[in-house]
C-alpha cells in the first residue's frame, strides 16, 4: 500500500523545513519566528508546554508573535495555561480551540475570552486526564517544550521541574510529531538525561531560564488561629484515627498548617511515625519542619518548588534525585502515585453544596484544575488492602462481606466557613453550574464529586460523610459544620445534636480540642525565614517572600 | 527577686501586638496603663472618613519596670492603620514624655508605625513635631529615650524623625527605618531606582541589620521581646549626653560617612567597603555570626 | 460604620475579679473587643460597630451562641470591628472571657 507511511513523509518534511533555519538541531534565536512559521501548518494540534509550574515562554511569546495570515486555527492543548501571552495567541486568531487543565494566574481573562467566543473550549481536564488523551484522541503535530539545557545531539537535561515534559515528548514523538526544545543553554554534556536527543528535533538557545511560577510556597507568617484550629482538627480527628501514612496535602493554608503542626502538635500525641510518611507532595517549604524532625519517609514530587532546589538535593533519602543530584519530578507518575498509592487527599476548595460537590469556580473565574480532581476521587481500580482504605470502606458499608468490600480513600475538604471577602464556603447552588450553563457546557466543572468525597474540616467541626445513610443525613451533616453561614444557619439543630451523637459530626470539644488553644505559637515555623534557618540555609526563598 | 523578671516564654517582637510587647517586655505584672481603652480616648477624625476607631487609638502608654527599675512605656500598634501617628495617638506620646520630665523616669518608645496619619495630616504632623520636641527637653533633662524598633509596619516617615532624636535605638532584622517607604521612592524615582516588591533589597537598604552597620542603630537583637528587653535594660545604664558637643561630633560623622558611601549604588558595596569578608551573605547570617561580622561597624553617638 | 446593639440574658456570670480585658485589634479582618464589667451578673451586654454593612443576621447568631456557651454575664461587651470573618469574631469573644477571668497578679 504505497498509502502508508504518510506521517513519517509529514514529519520529514516539517524537518526539511525546519532545517533552513537551523544549524544541525540548533535553531538560533534570531531564526525563531522564520523557523516556527516553516515548521507549523495552520490547524495543527500544538503543545505548547505550559505546565503547572515551569513555562516554554520564548516559545510562548514566539508563537503568539507570528502572522495569523500565516499560521491560524490551532488546536492547543497544554496542561497548563499560565502566561498572558497563552491567551494572546487565541485573541490575535492563531489559534481556535483549546483543551487544558488549570489556568490560576488566566483565571479572569480565561473567562472572559470564553465568553466573548474568542476561545473554543474543548473540555476542562484533569491532569491524568489530559495526559491520557495526548496518547488517544488529543496527540500533538507539534511539542515546544522546555528545558535547562541540551547538547548538540539534543538531549535534555530539564532540572528539577521536569513535570510534564516526558508525558508530552512521548506522546508527540513517537507519533510522528515534531519536539522543539526551548533551553536556557547549549551544553557539551548534560548533567543528566532527561529526554533523549533522539525524540528532540530542534533545539532553541534562549540564554536565560525558562519561567517558573513559586505556586507552592506558603507564608506560615499568614496563617491564621482558625486555619490552625481546623489543622488540629485534622490531624487528631482524621489523620490519627485511620493512622493515615501515604496521602497528598493540597496547596492551601490549611494544609500548610497541618504541615506545620506535625513536629509540634503532632508530636505531642505521639503520632510521628504513624502518620504523614509517605507523600506525592511538590516540595512545599512548610513541609521542611517535618523533614528536619524526622517525620517524613519519603515524598514523590510533580514538580519542583522556586528556592527548594538546593534543600532537595540534599535530602535524596526524602526525595527522588539524579545522578546530578538535583530533583526529578513528573507530574503524570506522582499524579497516579497520588491516585493509587495515596489513602488520603485533603484540600481546599472555594464552594461546597449541600450534596457535597465542590468547586473552585467562580462566575468570573475559571482556574480549571490543578491535582486536586485525580487525587482527591476514589480509584476504583484499586486493589491494595489498607487500614485506612479499609476502615473507611467499612463505615461507609459496615454490613457487606469484608472481603468483597471496596475500601475509599479518604478524600477530605478542608477550609474556614467564610473564605476572603467572606465568600461564604457552602452555597445553595455552586457558581460551576451557572457558568456552564452561559457557556453550554454539558458539564459543569466540579473539582471534587459529591460520592468522593468523605470529611468536611471546618472551624466548627468534622463531618464524616461515609457515615451518613441518606441524603438527608448527608446535607445536615453539611450544615452542621457550616458555621454562620446561611448554609449552617439553616440546620436542623435536632438531627445535627443526633449525628453529632453519632460520631457523624465531631465538635473540637468532642476531640478534646480547645480552640482557644489554636496559638501560632504551634507551629513549627512562623515565618519564611523560620523555614530557612530549619533547612539550614539550603532553602533560598524567593526575594519576594522575604523580610530580611 | 521575682518582680524583676519578665515573663520566660519566646514572643516574636515582629510578630506581637503592641500590647503583648510590653507585657513580655516590662517586668512581669508591673505595666499599669495611663488613658487606657476603657477611656475611649478616640480619634476625633476617622468616624468622618466612616473608618473604623480603636479605643486606644493606636497606642498603649503607661508605667512599669525594667529590671525593678522604673519607667516609662509607650507602644504603637502597627496593625491599626499601620501604626500611623493622628491626633490623639500623637498626644498621648507627647504627655508620657513630659511626665517623664516630671518624673525624672525613662521612657521607652515601642515603634510600629509607617508615618503620620493622612486623614488628620495636619494634627498628625504637628504632633511630630511636638514629640520631638519633648524627646529632645527630656534629653536635656539627662532622661534617656529609647526607640526599639522590629515590628510589621517598621519605622517611616515622622516615626522615624521621632527615632533619630533618641538616645538610643534596638533594631531587629525584621525592623525597618527610613523617612521614605519602599513604595513612596518607587512612585517619585521610579523603579529603576527602587523595585519597591523587591523585599530583599527593601530589608537590605532599610533593615536592621543595614541601619545597624551604618550606625542608624545602636544595637541589634533577635526578634524576642527578651532580647528587645535586655538590649533596653544594657542600654539604660550607657552614659547619657544630649549637647551640642555630641550633636557637633555626629554631625562630623554623617559627613565622613556620606563622604566613604555616598557613591555606592547598593547596600552590599556599603558593607564591602566596611571590610566584612562576604557581603552577600550578610542578609542570610543569624544573629551571633552577624554580630562578629559587623565589628567594623560605623558607630553613632547618642544622636543619628 | 454600621452600630448594632445586644442586650442578652446570660445562664452564666463571668468569673474572675479583672474590672477590664481587651484582646485583638482593629485591622482588615480583624477587630478589638474590650470587655468591662458593667451589667448585671444575668446581662451580657454587646455594643458593635462595624465597617462591613448588612451582616446584622450573623452577629445575632454569633453573639447569641457566645452569650449561650460562655460565661458572659456581668459584661459590658463593646466591639470595634473591621470586617472580620464570624469565626474570628467568636474566637476573639472567647479570647476575652478567657482573658478577663484571668487570675490578678
Amino acid at each position: 500500500m504505497s498509502d502508508w507511511g504518510m506521517q513519517k513523509a509529514a514529519l520529514a518534511e516539517r524537518l526539511a523545513a525546519g532545517d533552513q533555519h537551523a544549524k544541525g538541531k540548533m535553531v538560533p534565536i534570531a531564526n525563531l519566528p522564520a523557523f516556527l512559521k516553516a515548521v507549523i501548518r495552520s490547524g495543527d494540534r500544538v503543545c505548547l508546554e505550559g505546565d503547572n509550574q515551569k513555562q516554554a515562554d520564548i516559545l510562548a511569546s514566539a508563537l503568539a508573535n507570528l502572522d495569523p495570515r500565516d499560521v491560524h486555527d490551532l488546536h492547543m492543548v497544554q496542561s497548563g495555561v499560565v502566561l498572558p501571552s497563552h491567551l494572546d495567541i487565541f485573541d490575535k486568531g492563531i489559534a481556535r480551540r483549546l483543551d487544558f487543565s488549570y489556568s490560576g494566574p488566566q483565571s479572569a481573562r480565561i473567562a472572559r475570552m470564553l465568553f466573548g467566543r474568542k476561545i473554543e473550549l474543548g473540555a476542562v481536564h484533569t491532569y491524568l486526564e489530559l495526559f491520557a488523551r495526548y496518547f488517544i484522541d488529543l496527540t500533538p503535530n507539534v511539542a515546544l517544550i522546555a528545558a535547562v539545557s541540551a547538547d548538540k545531539d539534543g538531549n535534555l537535561y530539564t532540572g528539577p521541574n521536569t513535570e510534564d515534559t516526558p508525558t508530552v515528548v512521548e506522546a508527540t514523538s513517537y507519533k510522528n510529531g515534531l519536539v522543539v526544545a526551548q533551553v536556557t543553554e547549549i551544553v557539551d554534556k548534560v548533567p543528566r538525561v532527561d529526554i533523549p536527543g533522539d525524540l528532540v528535533h530542534f533545539v532553541v538557545e534562549a540564554g536565560r531560564p525558562f519561567y517558573v511560577e513559586p505556586l507552592f510556597t506558603r507564608d506560615p507568617a499568614a496563617i491564621t488561629e482558625t486555619q490552625i484550629l481546623t489543622a488540629m482538627l485534622a490531624i487528631k480527628g482524621i489523620y490519627a484515627p485511620y493512622g493515615v501514612r501515604r496521602l497528598n496535602h493540597g496547596i492551601g493554608f490549611n494544609t500548610a498548617a497541618i504541615e506545620l503542626l506535625l513536629p509540634t502538635y503532632g508530636e505531642r500525641l505521639g503520632l510521628k511515625g504513624k502518620i504523614c510518611t509517605h507523600f506525592a507532595l511538590n516540595p512545599h517549604p512548610t513541609i521542611i519542619p517535618a523533614i528536619e524532625s524526622g517525620w517524613v519517609d519519603q515524598i514523590h514530587c510533580f514538580g519542583s518548588e522556586v528556592g527548594m532546589e538546593d534543600y532537595v538535593a540534599a535530602r535524596s533519602d526524602v526525595f527522588f534525585t539524579g545522578p546530578d543530584g538535583s530533583l526529578r519530578s513528573n507530574r503524570a507518575f506522582c499524579q497516579t502515585a497520588g491516585l493509587y498509592a495515596c489513602d488520603m487527599f485533603i484540600g481546599s476548595t472555594l464552594q461546597i453544596d449541600l450534596d457535597g460537590h465542590s468547586s473552585t469556580v467562580t462566575t468570573s473565574r475559571i482556574a480549571g484544575f490543578g491535582g486536586a480532581p485525580n487525587m482527591g476521587s476514589d480509584p476504583r481500580g484499586r486493589r491494595h488492602p489498607s487500614e485506612p482504605w479499609l476502615k473507611a470502606g467499612a463505615e461507609a458499608d459496615p454490613d457487606s462481606n469484608a472481603a468483597l468490600r471496596r475500601g475509599r480513600k479518604l478524600v477530605v475538604q478542608i477550609g474556614e466557613t467564610f473564605g476572603e471577602r467572606k465568600a461564604p464556603l457552602f452555597v445553595e447552588r455552586l457558581d460551576a453550574l451557572d457558568l456552564a450553563r452561559e457557556l453550554k457546557l454539558d458539564l459543569a466543572p466540579v473539582m471534587v464529586y459529591s460520592d468522593d468525597v468523605t470529611h468536611i474540616v471546618t472551624e466548627e467541626g468534622i463531618a464524616n460523610l461515609l457515615m451518613c445513610r441518606s441524603k438527608d443525613e448527608r446535607e445536615q451533616a453539611i450544615r452542621g459544620v457550616a458555621g454562620y453561614t446561611d448554609i449552617g444557619r439553616a440546620r436542623d439543630a435536632k438531627l445535627v445534636e443526633q449525628l453529632r451523637q453519632r460520631g457523624v459530626i465531631q465538635r473540637p470539644e468532642d476531640l478534646d480540642i480547645d480552640p482557644l488553644d489554636a496559638d501560632r505559637s504551634l507551629l513549627a515555623a512562623r515565618s519564611i525565614k523560620d523555614l530557612m534557618l530549619a533547612s539550614g540555609g539550603l532553602y533560598r526563598p524567593p526575594s519576594r517572600f522575604r523580610n530580611w | 527577686m521575682t518582680t524583676a523578671k519578665a515573663d520566660n516564654v519566646s514572643l516574636s517582637w515582629y510578630e506581637a501586638s503592641a500590647r503583648q510587647r510590653i507585657d513580655a517586655f516590662v517586668d512581669a505584672g508591673s505595666f499599669a496603663e495611663l488613658i487606657g481603652p476603657e477611656l475611649r480616648e478616640m480619634s476625633p477624625h476617622l468616624a468622618i472618613f466612616d473608618l473604623p476607631e480603636q479605643f486606644d487609638d493606636g497606642i498603649v502608654v503607661g508605667r512599669g519596670r525594667l529590671d525593678g527599675v522604673p519607667v516609662l512605656v509607650a507602644a504603637q500598634e502597627g496593625r491599626f492603620m499601620g501604626g500611623a501617628f493622628g491626633e490623639v495617638h500623637g498626644a498621648k506620646l507627647t504627655g508620657l514624655l513630659r511626665a517623664a520630665r516630671a518624673l525624672h523616669q525613662d521612657v521607652l518608645i515601642l515603634f510600629d508605625t509607617g508615618g503620620v496619619r493622612l486623614q488628620e495630616a495636619n494634627a498628625g504632623e504637628l504632633a511630630i513635631a511636638e514629640i520631638m520636641r519633648a524627646v529632645i527637653e527630656a534629653r536635656r533633662a539627662g532622661i534617656h529615650v529609647l526607640g526599639l524598633i522590629g515590628g510589621r509596619a517598621g519605622c517611616y516617615g515622622g516615626g522615624s524623625l521621632i527615632a533619630g532624636t533618641c538616645s538610643r535605638l534596638i533594631v531587629s532584622e525584621q525592623g525597618r527605618i527610613s523617612v521614605s517607604g519602599p513604595e513612596v521612592i518607587e512612585t517619585n524615582k521610579g523603579i529603576e531606582e527602587f523595585d519597591s516588591r523587591d523585599r530583599a533589597l527593601v530589608w537590605r537598604t532599610m533593615g536592621g541589620k543595614h541601619r545597624y552597620l551604618i550606625g542608624g542603630a545602636d544595637a541589634f537583637v533577635d526578634d524576642e521581646a527578651l532580647a528587645f528587653r535586655q538590649a533596653a535594660i544594657d542600654a539604660l545604664k550607657t552614659m547619657r549626653g544630649c549637647d551640642v558637643a555630641v550633636l557637633e561630633a555626629e554631625q562630623k560623622r554623617l559627613e565622613r560617612r556620606l563622604q566613604r558611601f555616598g557613591e555606592a549604588a547598593d547596600a552590599v558595596e556599603i558593607w564591602q567597603a566596611l571590610g566584612i569578608d562576604q557581603p552577600t551573605g550578610i542578609p542570610a547570617l543569624p544573629t551571633a555570626a552577624f554580630l562578629r561580622a559587623a565589628s567594623n561597624r560605623e558607630n553613632a553617638d547618642d544622636a543619628r | 460604620m454600621e452600630k448594632l446593639s445586644f442586650r442578652l440574658t446570660a445562664p452564666r456570670c463571668a468569673g474572675g475579679t479583672r474590672t477590664q480585658a481587651i484582646v485583638g485589634v482593629v485591622a482588615s479582618g480583624n477587630l478589638e473587643v474590650l470587655l468591662e464589667r458593667a451589667s448585671p451578673a444575668d446581662m451580657c451586654t454587646i455594643d458593635i460597630a462595624t465597617a462591613a454593612h448588612g451582616f446584622g443576621a450573623v452577629w445575632d447568631a454569633v453573639v447569641r451562641d457566645f452569650v449561650a456557651r460562655r460565661s458572659a454575664g456581668g459584661l459590658r461587651i463593646s466591639i470595634n470591628d473591621g470586617g472580620a470573618r464570624p469565626d474570628t469574631v467568636a474566637l476573639r469573644l472567647a479570647q476575652g472571657v478567657r482573658k478577663i477571668e484571668e487570675p490578678e497578679r
